[in-house]
């Protein structure tokens, strides 16, 4: 929830848990906001501080077990320490490469007294983040991006960030710069734009991956060359010079050799960038790329009668005209939401990316509703990773909280699935949700009217915490029941019964390169 | 390739932690790493022995200057530097072997500190080369124990001033 809170309003977000297993139970929530750099502050409670080590009740190494999964933690031994410590641990949270900070405050320390002193400016001599870049490699990037003939943006959550958005399209449209973002930079730039390319990588558009391999020069903005987004590695924009802009000196050359570095601030740098950076039109790229958009656009079979999930997405993105939040779990529904659902402005798409976490997007929508009530908030969900957190239902109808949740519901473990058939010679292991034991051992040939009962009934499962629940499982049903939701002005979950089988196109499997691309099932 | 690196911290509980968990989620392998309190009682000095090549050192020093509680790091990879361990090392010993063992030890500048019946405890410094190639040297007589520090290491010359890190 903090994690959503933080992503949609670019403010830091907090949670409170408490000792021992509350502890424990937010790790996976801080390896997230730490994969994708949200900033957050975790105050967590620890026994008093005579009995740490002790194996007291309900102890646990919180700051031993979060080290790694938090850009810094605290234990304040000493109440007099607590204030500083409290406005430490937000200046680090929001400053630099963004990221959670957690505080464990024993039992002893917060009921204990002293008098308030909570300093104005935080000065750590041993943290000093870099916003300005160095001017002589912005210089020399400019250089570069001017001669260039095929360059490419590939911009990153580190965009949205900085609030650098504005600076990346006026820089894309002065020089004819054609711009892929990551899946967390989803609405960083306007999508359907003739210099949008759409998300590149494993589930990236065809165009993207293309422009990306053909590239001569790749400018990389708060982005950090994910497995997912690179494919294989040695094979990444070959004929590319990398320009890499990035707060955080550990992203550079980590994982792609790097050209030209820039530490700092992605605003500032595109700042000093863009009065340098020549007026310029790039025809015969432009013209390539858009004979790859039309070659492989993204597509379903629009036309027949099956309820396909990215048909459900498509008509979200057009009833909120891509003004909605949308908060994702994981899984396919994640991938077509990120192709599919085209958000207009930066923070509308909120997804577990490093991490991948599954359980994220119902909180994480509670989170952005609680953030900003004005806002429509949808959670698209998969009927796997719904089940993850939707417990989490409780807080928000006790709060008045009113997010939308749209389970395309597979009966599977949909991107477990997909690959089971595409890479495991249609081994369904364990990835059906509606197998029992007296299914078949090695069933692959799922259909809805043969397989058992599907558990749990999502439509009365809302309906026991006093939510609306509506199943759609036709698809001329599915636009007046999201009409349906957004009318609505309470917690609402449709159980949306999609094709079972669908895959996600274009893909790069793991290892490919991205020249690899397969856009269609045996093709 | 060999790195000695340099690294002044807060001199904190759950540094040392932080820069071996830092090590142990990357992959990369700490040689030796000894830490002490410097001239300045709030900051200590790490010296960190790595084996990588360009990449890994280069990684090790930006991941470390990226934790909060590192205020520095050096490496003395283009530098002048002086850089010593100590050793103790017990050596078997018999009348025989005396008179070669003393002298042995004499041409290597270790100081002898304990003589029993059989053997001879030996402390040494020097840098590891150096020990290195004494204990190949005695070796033939038979080593009872050994017990090694691990590398300190100051640059020559230049003082290395605490001074704002930047970073991310």
């Amino acid at each position: 929830m903090a994690d959503g809170y933080a992503r949609s309003t670019g403010k830091p977000g907090v949670c409170i848990a408490t000792s021992g297993p509350g502890a424990t139970n937010i790790v996976t929530g801080l390896a997230a906001a730490y994969m994708d750099s949200v900033p957050m502050v975790a105050i967590t409670g620890q026994v008093a501080t005579n009995v740490i080590g002790q194996d007291a009740f309900q102890e646990a190494d919180t700051t031993g077990i979060t080290r790694p999964v938090t850009k810094h933690n605290f234990l304040v031994k000493d109440v007099k320490d607590l204030a500083r410590t409290i406005k430490e641990a937000f200046y680090i949270a929001t400053t630099g490469r963004p990221g959670p900070v957690l505080v464990d405050i024993p039992i002893d320390v917060q009921r204990g007294i002293c008098e308030f002193i909570y300093p104005e400016k935080i000065e750590i001599r041993s943290y000093k983040p870099t916003y300005e870049g160095h001017s002589g490699q912005i210089k020399k990037a400019v250089d570069i991006i001017n001669n260039s003939e095929r360059p490419v943006f590939y911009i990153g959550a580190g965009v949205i960030a900085s609030n650098a958005e504005k600076e990346i399209i006026e820089i894309s449209k002065k020089a004819d710069i054609p711009v892929t973002n990551t899946l967390l930079a989803v609405g960083a730039y306007p999508p359907d734009t003739n210099l949008s390319l759409g998300m590149l990588g494993m589930h990236g558009t065809f165009c993207a991956n293309k422009a990306v391999q053909a590239a001569d020069v790749i400018i990389a903005v708060g982005a950090r060359f994910d497995d997912r987004c690179t494919g294989k590695v040695c094979d990444f924009a070959k004929k590319a010079e990398i320009i890499h802009i990035d707060i955080d000196p550990t992203a550079i050359s980590k994982v792609v050799d790097v050209d030209i570095p820039v530490v700092g601030d992605a605003k500032t740098v595109l700042k000093e960038m863009s009065a340098t950076i020549e007026k310029k039109e790039r025809k015969d790229w432009i013209k390539t790329i858009d004979g790859w958009k039309a070659e492989h656009p993204l597509s379903y079979d629009r036309n027949d009668d099956k309820l396909h999930p990215q048909y459900v997405i498509e008509k979200i993105s057009e009833l909120t005209k891509g003004e909605a939040i949308i908060a994702t779990e994981v899984g396919q529904h994640q991938m077509w939401s990120a192709q599919y659902y085209k958000a207009k402005y930066p923070r509308l798409f909120l997804s577990s990316g490093g991490l991948g976490a599954m359980g994220f997007g119902y909180p994480a929508g509670i989170g952005a509703k609680f953030g900003n009530p004005d806002k429509e908030v949808i959670v698209i969900a998969g009927d796997g990773s719904f089940q993850m957190n939707m417990q989490e239902m409780a807080v928000a109808i006790l709060n008045d909280i009113d997010v939308k949740v749209a389970i395309l519901n597979n009966q599977y473990l949909g991107n477990v699935r997909q690959w089971q058939e595409m890479f495991y010679g249609k081994r369904y292991s364990h990835s059906c949700l509606a197998k029992r034991k007296k299914c078949p051992k090695w069933c692959n040939t799922p259909s809805r009217d043969k397989c058992p009962v599907y558990v749990p009934d999502f439509v009365k499962w809302a309906e026991s915490y006093g939510a609306l629940g509506i199943r759609v499982t036709d698809k001329k049903d599915v636009v007046p029941a999201l009409k349906k939701m957004l009318e609505a002005k309470a917690s609402i979950v449709l159980d949306i019964w999609v094709e079972i089988e669908e895959n996600i196109f274009p893909m790069v499997p793991v290892g490919a390169s991205l020249d690899d691309i397969i856009t269609r099932m045996n093709g | 390739m060999r790195h000695t690196v340099s690294v002044l911290v807060e001199n904190k509980f759950g540094v040392l932690a932080r820069i071996s968990t830092l090590f142990a989620a990357r992959g990369f392998n700490i040689d030796s790493l000894s830490v002490s309190e410097t001239e300045e009682p709030a900051i200590s000095r790490m010296t960190i022995v790595v084996k990588g090549g360009a990449y890994i050192l280069e990684q090790v020093t930006k991941q470390l200057n990226k934790l909060v509680d590192v205020i520095k790091v050096t490496d003395f990879k283009d530098t002048e530097y002086v850089e010593r361990s100590l050793a103790l090392i017990k050596i078997n010993m018999t009348k025989s072997t005396q008179n070669e063992l003393i002298k042995l030890i004499g041409i290597f500048r270790a100081r002898i500190e304990d003589i029993s019946q059989n053997s001879v405890t030996v402390e040494m410094t020097g840098n590891e080369n150096k020990i290195n190639a004494f204990v190949k040297t005695v070796m033939p007589y038979g080593i009872k124990e050994t017990c090694r520090t691990s590398v300190v290491a100051l640059g020559r010359g230049h003082t290395i001033k605490i001074k704002e890190k930047r970073n991310g």
